[in-house]
């Protein structure tokens, strides 16, 4: 069953969904990788709850004027709009007062809502109002969707990833230093907007499929999974696309094998198991790589001051020490230190003192910066330096 | 009018005033230490708590839902923490990350479980259902001297009632300790204060308002009354306690205005259907923000150019 979703052969409407939410996701998670560099993710927030008036407007004028109230084209107009205005808001209340940007963020993210709620509340008393279904827009209905709305969501996922590629430039710049960006003569106020206007894009976009309350995490979630896997923007912003697009058609195809399994929650539930499974196992900046590293470190010091201790002939206590030396072959099983144990032993002993002399050297300064107690000399000096570091040694060190 | 006003809108009216102000008090203290949003991530993760605890116990009882929701916000809160450090992630995403699935999660738990029978949805969850919070032994004025009939009320109000109570209680207690470790906390610190201790405390404290208030006017109002009137006081004073004192008045008046307007409103403009109170105080909170950012003798930054 799932099989037959994957491979796309559960009918025609199952397809379109997941074709759609793939495209969906792909486009979310390269917009949103600017947001979340910009360390401004949660603007993408206020922008989707900002757009239930929008929703809500559009289907009143559209019935005013005599039309079906429910044509998504009108509908995602009007969101963008009512959107576009809370994205305005939250950048005249963050620039022209003193109020934070959270602050504005979440002031603009109630704001509308509550008057949107207010809106569908009007709507329901309207007599073209009763089966309107605008309420499908908070949590995205995937069930009745229609050949022409997979065609919106495609050719606006489309086009905001083609704009997404286009910008890269610029947006990567103003993310990471907008003081710099202006500097170099660039409009960063300009650029800011449309890095959230791109975002603005994909929320109005994923309102049929996810719904505006689940359409942030496509625009968090994966450039937060896709950040632990590299420390370069374009592929981060390539691996975020890559996870939203996962998201979104793992998402929507396990969401067709059953039928109470919503799509939108689905998709965005995906995208955490993927950002689960990046903070666990991400080389670099993964949890298990981190912990690996710090077990790593632990062994390198204790092995070291074991050595160390071994060649002054002081007595070792410590339990993971006595072992790390017996494993490595260096001490007994009582104890003793054995011949390759004591030749260890002296090396250590050896390199500490080598250290002393070039730390006391204002000659090797910059070799100094380098001590860290565990590597020896010969990694950061030439064997000349070492000879001329020798000649210091008394002679009796040498052996 | 006076017996319609006491079993319809009093209640109602109380219970918004009593939620607002619960939310507003521990609002003041986030919005300046730019934590405003934990109000928005509780309220989201509020619904997992609230269909866990109606699939462990199977009835929608009042106890363990609240439980079920605060326990939500807490793990909620813990995950944050986690994964911010874990991931060394910046805190805005963090956040994001985590309320996002558990709504997520709360959606697909309702979906799974069979709560057609129950009074558990979405829509509940957001707006609330402030209007139909009616007192029906309210017969007039003087029901509220009568004691059999106060056992009527409906159980909301005291218990919001209590919650503020509560709340401002806390704000009063620890005022000066929330106050030096909320403007200065490596000061804080050196004066003996557990600055840490009591950053947990406040969000304790807002997480609770947050669950109470939620069950009786739902996640809009919460996530409103947290941030919009702190945010519209600030702009009025450069004084914490002028800053708190109107930040309740804001609440107060968004609620009041916000339930007669949804109530009334649209009786004036000749539509025969109230709209939802929980979306029009929100509305009202709004426009107060606006007007205080307007006007208001506080708005701009400190040494901030006159045209920023």
């Amino acid at each position: 069953m799932l099989w037959d979703a994957l491979t796309l052969q559960l009918g025609y409407n199952a397809t379109l969904v997941t074709v759609g939410a793939a495209l969906l996701g792909i486009a979310a998670g390269a917009t949103g990788t600017f947001l979340f560099l910009g360390k401004r993710a949660l603007v993408s927030d206020a922008i989707s709850h900002a757009t239930l008036p929008g929703v809500g407007l559009a289907f009143m004028v559209m019935v005013a004027v005599g039309g079906d109230g429910r044509a998504l084209p009108g509908l995602l107009a009007g969101s963008a709009l009512s959107a576009g205005a809370g994205l305005l808001c939250v950048s005249a209340l963050t620039r022209r007062t003193r109020l934070s940007e959270d602050a504005a963020i979440g002031a603009v993210l109630s704001v509308f809502f509550g008057f949107g709620v207010v809106l569908l509340t009007v709507i329901q008393s309207m007599s073209a109002g009763r089966q309107a279904g605008l309420e499908t827009f908070l949590l995205g209905a995937t069930a009745g969707m229609l050949w022409n709305d997979a065609v919106v969501i495609a050719a606006g996922g489309a086009l905001v990833l083609a704009l997404t590629v286009l910008l890269r430039r610029p947006m990567t710049l103003v993310a990471f230093d907008p003081g710099y960006a202006a500097a170099g003569g660039m409009d960063v106020r300009r650029i800011e907007l449309a890095m959230m206007g791109l975002a603005l894009a994909v929320t109005v976009v994923g309102l049929k499929i996810v719904g505006l309350i689940l359409i942030v995490a496509l625009l968090i979630i994966p450039p937060v999974a896709a950040r632990f896997w590299s420390e370069r923007v374009t592929r981060v912003v390539a691996l975020a696309g890559a996870i939203g697009g996962l998201s979104g058609y793992g998402g929507a195809a396990i969401s067709a094998t059953a039928p109470d399994l919503p799509t939108g929650p689905i998709i965005v539930l995906v995208a955490f198991a993927l950002f689960l499974a990046s903070l666990l196992a991400a080389p670099g900046r993964g949890v298990l790589a981190a912990w690996l590293r710090h077990r790593r470190h632990r062994r390198r010091v204790h092995l070291r001051q074991g050595l160390l201790a071994l060649a002054q002939g002081q007595p070792i206590y410590e339990a993971l020490t006595l072992r790390l030396l017996r494993r490595a072959g260096y001490v007994r099983a009582d104890g003793v230190a054995t011949e390759a144990g004591r030749a260890q032993a002296a090396k250590a002993l050896l390199d500490e003192r080598r250290w002393q002399i070039l730390r006391g050297d204002p000659a090797h300064e910059a070799a100094a910066a380098r001590y860290d107690g565990l590597t020896p000399p010969e990694r950061w000096l030439t064997p000349d330096q070492i000879a001329e570091l020798d000649r210091h040694l008394g002679p009796e060190a040498v052996t | 009018m006076g017996m319609q006003f006491v079993s319809l809108s009093l209640p109602p009216l109380l219970i918004g005033i009593f939620a607002a102000v619960a939310c507003a008090l521990p609002g003041n203290f986030l919005l300046l230490r730019r934590q405003a949003l934990i109000g928005d991530a509780i309220s989201h993760v509020v619904l997992p708590g609230i269909v866990g605890a109606f699939l462990v116990t199977g009835v929608i009882a009042t106890w363990p839902m609240m439980l079920g929701a605060g326990a939500a916000a807490l793990i909620a809160v813990v995950l944050i923490e986690a994964v911010r450090r874990l991931g060394r992630i910046e805190p805005g995403a963090a956040m994001g990350v985590v309320f996002t699935a558990m709504f997520a999660g709360g959606v697909l738990l309702l979906e799974q479980s069979d709560t057609s029978d129950v009074h558990l949805d979405v829509q509940h969850a957001l707006y609330g259902n402030l209007e139909s919070l009616i007192w029906l032994d309210g017969l007039g004025w003087h029901s509220l001297l009568d004691w059999q009939a106060l056992t009527g009320l409906p159980p909301e109000l005291p218990r919001m009632a209590a919650t503020c109570l509560g709340v401002g209680l806390f704000t009063a207690v620890f005022w000066r300790p929330l106050k030096i470790s909320t403007f200065d906390e490596g000061f804080a610190r050196t004066q003996g204060l557990p600055t840490g201790l009591i950053g947990l405390a406040l969000v304790i404290v807002a997480a609770v308002a947050a669950v109470a208030a939620f069950d009786a006017v739902g996640s809009i109002i919460v996530i409103a009354m947290f941030i919009c009137p702190p945010a519209a006081a600030r702009l009025m004073t450069d004084r914490l306690e002028r800053q708190v004192g109107w930040s309740v008045g804001f609440a107060v008046l968004s609620a009041v205005l916000g339930y007669v307007l949804a109530g009334y409103g649209p009786l004036w403009l000749g539509f025969d259907h109230a709209v939802s109170a929980a979306g029009m105080i929100a509305t009202v909170s709004g426009i107060i923000l606006a007007v205080a950012a307007f006007f208001g003798p506080c708005r701009a930054r400190a040494g901030a150019p006159a045209e920023g």
